[in-house]
């Protein structure tokens, strides 16, 4: 068993109320803090830790927080990313249902670390029970003082708010969610300016994942040293992975980084291996947006090397053979799967979400869904391929976030390592009416 | 239908408003929105989105422009409980389109569309977090997760006889996880 920092405590009934959660060590790291660390010990710590963010791109946390600009006399804001909708992503969910209070500790203490007086937790729309939840701990903080004016006696005071979202994937870019968070339609921004440098309205602001923010109360309490001798190099700490698609146990570990891939997938401990023992064709390791990998590349990388569920191991090899640890959303594909039907249902998404500010992003996501629809529906021609091939190359960096990018690099992993799919179905249309997409319900249900 | 919030409802909104700075109440437009639906009908009529404008005191316009950016505000009208089924990737790999086959075929109407009752809208939705428990459909503030036909078919039953509307605010929420 591998040790768990975030949600070892998520099967103890009623762990979600303040009484249970303080039973059980809860809030300690605020006590610990404000009572005997400087607002600066508390960022070398996470400096020490290695913690890197969770959100999806791996950016050292310490680093992030030590370029927040602190003019005097003007706020600064944290910000707790909880929009959550990388598909394939729903660890913050569950981190935030079950343990609301982890979250909650992790933005006092953070706060306190950036001298924040004021937080948001943007939460996605569609979790609006979540919100609830939210809303219910940070109640119970502020009747506990451990929010509000003069925290536990000391001379921090802190006000935490939550705020729903109204359903946009691309408010999840952190540029986004603070023009949303103003009240505006959530077109990401130029930058730079950073957020640390000009944020919410227009101070200095640090955005965080849910799972970030929560990591730091573990750190705060053990040590960045310790911290940092969990994992394997660079990849420092537990990770809460969401697993999802054709296993036998669908949902969110927190791991240890450098877990086998392997043993992730076909151990009883995590995900227990493939549906009705298939065998497994493909995996999506860290969210829709990273590449797709075939299952020997997966588990192995290009030099026969087992690969290891770390930033590094993941991503060895580059996009020829590699893919990303991303937000931990791990799709799984057993040989049934249709990877141009899924890639179809993934173009899908990001045509829908592109936000149409820039045109390659806009028009290419429209382009990649049409010609993929016609491809599944058996109209696909030849050049197709190379067509999609081209149109990916188009958006990837040229766009003003990295939405257009998370778009592009699904269809180039799949034509990379799935070529003869795509040539099979234009080939003989027919054949797409053979081909078994997915599992049905029922079929799943006896299962 | 009078356009103007019960005074419970204000309350709320009032206290939304006091969450932000002095000066940065326009932050409070999503959430107001969200209450806004809920309480008038379940979808943002022009004259909705006017007398929320009124209310942050800002230009209809800024209301028009955020209501039709995001994907849960509706701005036609749509049955008592909308029905949004998942249809991304990991909900698509168990199943996601029977379930939507199979509401057509029960409710006899196509995606997008409402019964002729008044009763549901079926919608089809990008991943909502809830791929672990795929396939699933969000309906008001309820996640129905690890759905199977006789779930789905047991969950009209429910929802026809309960005959009321759903809204992501309800605090009656549902959820499997
Ligand atoms: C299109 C897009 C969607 C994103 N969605 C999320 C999200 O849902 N949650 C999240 O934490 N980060 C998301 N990110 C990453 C954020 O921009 C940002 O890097 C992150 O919140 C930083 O927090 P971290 O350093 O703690 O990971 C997204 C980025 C992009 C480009
Ligand atoms: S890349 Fe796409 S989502 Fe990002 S700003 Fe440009 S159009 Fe919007
Ligand atoms: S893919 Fe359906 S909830 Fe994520």
């Amino acid at each position: 068993m591998g040790k768990k920092l975030l949600i070892h405590n998520d099967k103890v009934p009623n762990i979600h109320t303040l009484q249970v959660y303080r039973e059980h060590g809860g809030y300690a790291s605020v006590e610990k803090a404000l009572k005997s660390m400087t607002p600066n010990d508390v960022v070398e710590e996470v400096k020490k830790s290695g913690l890197r963010g969770r959100g999806g791109a791996g950016f050292p946390t310490g680093m992030k927080w030590s370029f927040l600009a602190k003019p005097e006399g003007v706020e600064r804001y944290l910000v707790c990313n909880a929009d959550e909708s990388e598909p394939g992503t729903f660890k913050d969910r569950y981190l935030m249902e079950k343990i609301p209070h982890a979250l909650i500790e992790g933005m006092i203490t953070s706060s306190y670390a950036l001298g924040a007086k004021t937080s948001y937790i943007y939460i996605r729309g569609e979790y609006f029970y979540v919100a609830r939840i939210l809303e219910k701990a940070i109640e119970e903080a502020y009747a506990a003082g451990l929010l509000g004016k003069n925290i536990l006696g000391t001379d921090f005071s802190h006000d935490c708010y939550v705020q729903v979202g109204g359903g946009a994937y691309i408010c999840g870019e952190e540029t986004a969610l603070l023009e949303s968070l103003e009240g505006k339609r959530g077109n990401p921004r130029i930058k730079p300016p950073f957020p640390a440098i000009a944020g919410l309205y227009g101070c200095p602001t640090v955005v965080n994942n849910v799972e970030t923010i929560a990591a730091v109360c573990p750190i705060v309490m053990m040590g960045g040293d310790e911290y940092a001798k969990i994992g394997v190099g660079r990849s420092t700490g537990t990770k809460l992975i969401s697993a999802s698609g054709h296993i036998n146990k669908p949902g969110v570990y927190e791991i240890e980084l450098g877990l086998p891939v392997e043993e992730f997938i076909y151990s009883d401990e995590y995900c227990g291996g493939i549906i009705n023992g298939r065998k497994l064709k493909a995996v999506i390791a860290g969210g829709s947006s990273v590449p797709i990998l075939p299952a020997e590349l997966i588990l192995k990388n290009d030099k026969g090397e087992p690969r290891l569920m770390t930033y590094e191991s993941l991503s060895e090899g580059g996009f020829a053979t590699g893919t990303m640890l991303g937000s931990g959303g791990f799709m799984v594909y057993d040989e049934t799967t249709s990877i141009v039907k899924n890639l179809y249902t993934l173009a899908r998404f990001y045509h829908h979400e592109s936000c149409g500010q820039c045109s390659p992003c806009r028009e290419g996501t429209g382009w990649m869904e049409k010609i993929l629809h016609r491809i599944v529906e058996g109209h696909g021609k030849p050049s197709d391929i190379d067509l999609l091939w081209d149109i990916q190359r188009k958006i990837e960096g040229n766009t003003i976030c990295p939405l257009g990018d998370a778009a592009a690099w699904p269809v180039a992993s799949a034509i990379r390592h799935f070529r003869a799919e795509f040539e099979e179905y234009i080939n003989n249309p027919s054949k797409i009416k053979d081909v078994k997409h997915y599992y049905s319900v029922n079929q799943l249900a006896g299962a | 239908m009078e356009i103007k919030f019960n005074e419970e409802a204000l309350a709320t909104v009032n206290k939304i408003i006091a969450r932000y700075p002095q000066g940065k109440h326009k932050s409070a437009l999503l959430p107001i929105l969200h209450i806004a639906q809920a309480e008038f009908g379940g979808w943002l009529s022009p004259e909705t989105m006017d007398y929320v404008a009124s209310i942050l005191n800002i230009k209809p316009i800024e209301v028009y422009e955020v209501a039709s950016f995001y994907s849960m505000f509706n701005l036609k009208p749509v049955g008592k409980c909308l029905l949004e089924v998942c249809r991304t990737s990991s909900c698509w790999t168990r199943g996601a389109e029977d379930v939507v086959k199979h509401i057509e075929k029960r409710l006899n109407i196509k995606e997008g569309e409402t019964t002729k009752d008044g009763m549901f809208t079926l919608k089809t939705v990008e991943c909502l977090g809830s791929c672990g428990t795929a396939p699933m459909l969000q309906c008001g503030a309820s996640y129905h997760e690890n759905l199977t036909m006789e779930k789905v078919d047991a969950l009209i039953e429910e929802y026809r006889a309960a005959n009321k509307q759903r809204s992501y605010t309800d605090l009656d929420y549902k959820n499997t996880l």
